[in-house]
């Protein structure tokens, strides 16, 4: 699944950026991830004990932040949970809508020793 | 100690995507990655675009399906130049497969490149190739709840297509409660509904491809 590509490209990231800063080992990694992306913590929590082995973030803790899809009713501006089968505002029953949430897939910080 | 990264974890996908984007441009080359189910009309509609443009456009193929070559050998079998990709099982295209694939493409003699991606609705939706346009295609048979499903391909797609609607007649779907549910969520999203079977909508879905390439 697509989530071995994606540990793999996380595990750069954080692989490059703790050699930049010269630590020694890193503790844990602080992963923000939109639920519209479809990846799966567990998944990647599969995938990085495997592709970590050896690394500088070998035995890291992973912490994933998970980010519930979010959207903007483009008629009367209200903010609101995106729910799974219905589509409407639920403030004024508008349908165009602006996903301002649940997209996320970033690093957002590592703790190092 | 805490250090803030802050980093998009495709980014270096992107960046790949980027360079494969220059390299099309500079050869003139207008990309189109096809994205849908396994069956939705991939192929069919590869091979329908390329019979209506003979002789008009000059057309090169990616083939990213799983497994098996049956796809391009169909498609090779039309004369244009078709490359196979070998996932080696994976779920969907990256930059970095485009960019390896494009090495083999005779990009000086065409002008438009059909990348089939491979059959899946959530994997390939992340990954940026370096195409122009991401057209997605939905076919009856799936049933009209896709949208809502597989919400983040809806999206980002900048045409979608209903294939299969000759099936309309025997099968339950409402293409207008589908189509209102992609526009909801995606302001600049061209909907045609067609029949790689019947030919029905394929003028449509072509006229668009060649103004988006004329555009460019
Ligand atoms: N009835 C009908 N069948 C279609 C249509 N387009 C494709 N098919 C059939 O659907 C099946 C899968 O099509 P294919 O193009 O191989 O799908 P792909 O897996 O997305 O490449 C084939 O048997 C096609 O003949 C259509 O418009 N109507
Ligand atoms: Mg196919
Ligand atoms: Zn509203």
């Amino acid at each position: 699944m697509h989530e071995f590509a994606i540990t793999q490209s996380m595990c750069d990231i954080v692989l490059e950026q703790a050699k930049k800063a010269r630590v020694k080992k890193v503790g844990k990694i602080n992963l923000v991830i939109g639920e519209m992306t479809g990846v799966v913590g567990d998944c990647v929590q599969f995938y990085f004990d495997f592709i970590s082995r050896g690394t500088l973030a070998e035995g890291a803790a992973l912490s994933f932040v998970m980010v519930p899809p979010k959207a903007r009713c483009r008629d009367c501006d209200k903010l609101f949970d995106l729910k799974e089968f219905d589509w409407t505002c639920p403030y004024c029953g508008g349908n165009s809508l602006q996903i301002v949430a649940g997209k996320e897939l970033f690093v957002e910080s590592i703790e190092v020793e | 100690m805490e250090i803030k990264v802050l980093k998009d974890i495709l980014s270096a996908n992107e960046q790949i995507a980027e360079r494969n984007r220059q390299l099309l441009d500079s050869k003139s080359v207008f990309a189109v990655n096809l994205m849908s189910s396994p069956g939705a009309g991939k192929t069919s509609l590869i091979l329908e675009t390329i019979k209506m443009l003979k002789g008009k456009t000059r057309i090169g193929v990616i083939e990213g399906d799983v497994s098996s070559s049956l796809d391009a050998e169909t498609i090779g079998k039309e004369g244009v130049p078709v490359i196979q990709i070998n996932t080696g099982g994976g779920c969907h295209l990256d930059a970095n497969m485009l960019s390896s694939a494009l090495s083999n493409v005779p990009l000086q003699d065409i002008e438009l490149l059909l990348i089939e991606n491979v059959g899946n609705l959530i994997c390939p939706a992340g990954f940026a190739l370096g195409e122009h346009k991401k057209v997605l295609i939905s076919s009856i048979p799936e049933g009209d709840d896709k949208p809502f499903k597989y919400p983040l391909m809806f999206h980002k797609a900048d045409a979608v297509l209903i294939n299969k609607i000759d099936l309309l007649p025997y099968l339950k779907f409402d293409t207008q409660s589908f189509s209102q549910a992609i526009r909801g969520i995606n302001e600049k999203v061209e909907i045609f509904q067609i029949s790689c079977a019947t030919g029905q909508g394929i003028q449509e879905w072509l006229s668009w491809l060649l103004t988006q390439m004329s555009r460019r």
